[in-house]
């Protein structure tokens, strides 16, 4: 009988493969002497450009956050004064690995002594050196493994620099410290591995052990053999392939359509499930842009999607001065987040928004599809009207609003007189609703989507809806979150759009309960 | 030699993003370009100098630079940390 070791589960699933452990620290030998300070210098140059030049490889890889921590990072290595320092040590005769070692420990002690936010990055320098001395030493950079075969990937902690590269030879994460909201956790629910957490002995575990990882219960199975492995691994495939069998439309156990749609950037994040496009976020197509993008481009970039997909909610630019786009090149404010975002940008720059409207028209006629097309950041009836109009005029059928802002909530039966449907943005419906901004760290609590007050905004909503007959849909992270997607639905939500890895969990969530189960769950959650 | 004095707009600090930002775009300049803060004075293209000067929202730094070009330089630099950087996240969404 296999050992378990117990964790906390954090990314649900199964799997089983042998443990690699992620390489540590190199040893510093002791210092050797030198016979050609020439050589040392060159290769303490070399171990720098090295270890910045898999650092930049592995930034242009990763997205978002991770891609800046990483060119960060980056940086530092190629810092001309640590440079120069390790160089002068190596050409006064230290080995280059002593050389590197000595630099480092001169600039992290410096950064440490300033305290705070410094010394935190005192940590960074102490990876760096790690990897710059493991090449120098022509030992395997400390970092991700990479064994050639499938792994459960097994390490102390993850930060987003090991993250940011996980390939996909990686079966599970087991870490022996975090939480549910570390990286680890965050990463592997995004790419929908099975991870453990907080899982005390899993270092001590050799290399090459079997173990079977449950990423609901926090279970680790150790020292299996190959047939209980396997045994896991056709568990792990049934499950999928029930979910995937699952594919189809979104319903209730008593068949209550739900329709569930896709999040999406551009054509590249089209997966072949879901029943269309929930949100088509345009700003991600011209995010580095300095000119404007011209009519034909956006044509193609929409047409691309149209092409595709037959029903897709086309959302205009969602930018502001808090989330930029260069091309704008919109004026700065004090308060971003209650400035000029979505369709307020409308108020300053003329054309922007009809050649958008134009160019979607053009892409749905040129791909005979449908297109809807919902503007950002809608506050008042007023606006949704001027919006409906303008896009009615270039061809649209099918106009809506997104519902972020509290006043538009409350609103929402007068907006349905005017537009087609409507898209609860949860997230920034949150911020505003509780004047918390959603990157807060110490406000996480405001900002749950299960608040009753947020609930209550999304039942009027809802209600809105059914009373006019039109769809009332949501796009906001609460959708792809299979423990709240059924309490939207019991609010009286009838479409959900998410993250495409997060649709299957979602089917088969609202597939175990009945509307009125739902229904009883919002009831609850709102008392 | 031409000299530019401006106080730190980003939220965080010379820290981070900004920082990564104002480096890369130090190594942009055709000149070298030096940051003081105090009593400190490093490379501008010293990601590790420019982190140690430890300066926060609101801190008065000087850049210095010389030779054909430095005006320009300067003038980019003095903007790009006369505005909120972090306020600029792209991953923002």
């Amino acid at each position: 009988m296999p050992d378990t070791l117990a964790g906390l589960g954090v990314s649900q699933g199964r799997a089983a493969g042998p443990v690699v452990r992620m390489a540590g620290p190199p040893a510093l030998p002791a210092p050797r002497p030198v016979t050609d300070p020439g050589a040392e210098t060159a290769a303490v140059g070399s171990a720098l450009e090295a270890v910045a030049a898999d650092l930049t490889r592995r930034a242009a890889t990763a997205r978002g956050e991770a891609a800046e921590i990483l060119e960060a990072l980056a940086m530092i290595a190629d810092d001309p004064t640590l440079r120069e320092d390790a160089e002068t040590r190596a050409r006064d005769g230290l080995d280059a690995a002593h050389a590197l070692d000595a630099a480092f420990a001169q600039h992290r002690d410096a950064l440490s002594a300033l305290g705070g936010y410094l010394a935190e990055r005192a940590a960074d320098l102490d990876d760096l050196k790690h990897r710059a001395v493991a090449f120098t030493l022509g030992l395997p950079m400390p970092g991700l493994p990479a064994p050639g075969h499938p792994y459960v990937l097994v390490a102390e902690d993850l930060s987003p620099a090991d993250t940011a590269g996980l390939g996909p030879d990686v079966l599970a994460l087991v870490t022996e410290r975090g939480g549910p909201t570390s990286h680890t956790a965050i990463l592997a629910r995004g790419r929908g591995l099975p991870a453990v957490v907080a899982c005390r002995g899993i270092r001590d575990v050799p290399d090459g052990t079997l173990v079977g990882v449950d990423g609901a219960t926090g279970e680790v199975a150790v020292g299996l053999t190959g047939e209980e492995a396997e045994l896991i691994r056709e568990r792990d495939r049934a499950e999928r392939a029930r979910l995937a069998a699952s594919q189809g439309p979104g319903r209730t156990a008593d068949g209550h359509p739900v329709k569930l749609l896709l999040n999406i950037g551009s054509a590249a994040d089209l997966v072949p499930d879901g029943e269309g496009v929930g949100l088509f976020r345009t700003e991600f197509l011209f995010l580095d842009r300095k000119q404007a993008p011209p009519f034909e481009e956006q044509v193609a970039a929409y047409a691309e999607v149209l092409g595709r997909v037959e029903s897709v909610i086309v959302r205009t630019l969602d930018a502001g001065t808090d989330k930029p786009l260069p091309f704008l090149g919109l004026p700065e404010e004090p308060n971003p987040a209650l400035g000029v975002r979505g369709l307020r940008v409308e108020r300053l720059l003329d054309g922007v928004l009809d050649t958008q409207l134009e160019a979607i028209a053009e892409a749905a006629r040129a791909t005979g599809a449908q297109a809807w097309v919902m503007a950002p950041m809608v506050t008042t009836v007023e606006e949704a009207a001027a919006f409906a109009r303008s896009a009615r005029a270039k061809g649209i059928a099918k106009v809506g609003v997104m519902i972020e802002v509290p006043a538009a909530a409350l609103r929402a039966r007068a907006l349905l007189r005017e537009v087609d449907f409507l898209s609860i943005g949860t997230n920034d419906l949150a911020q505003y609703t509780f004047a918390a901004d959603r990157q807060h760290p110490a406000l996480a609590d405001l900002l749950d989507p299960r608040q009753p007050a947020l609930l209550e905004l999304i039942a009027m909503c809802a209600a809105a809806g059914a009373e006019a007959g039109k769809p009332v849909g949501v796009c906001g992270e609460a959708a792809g979150d299979p423990a709240l997607a059924p309490l939207l639905v019991g609010l009286g939500v009838t479409s959900l759009s998410m993250a495409p890895v997060c649709v299957p969990a979602v089917r088969e969530a609202l597939a175990g309960l009945t509307l009125r189960e739902c229904r009883e769950r919002a009831r609850a959650a709102r008392e | 030699m031409a000299q530019r004095t401006v106080t730190v707009a980003s939220a965080s600090g010379l820290h981070a993003r900004p920082a990564k930002l104002f480096v890369q775009a130090a190594m942009k300049a055709e000149v070298p370009v030096t940051i003081r803060a105090g009593e400190k004075t490093v490379p501008a293209k010293s990601m590790l100098g420019v982190l140690s000067l430890g300066a926060v929202h609101g801190t008065e730094v000087t850049l210095e630079a010389d030779g054909p070009g430095a005006e320009e330089a300067l003038d980019t630099l003095a903007a790009l940390l006369s505005r909120d950087l972090d306020a600029e996240d792209p991953a923002h969404a």
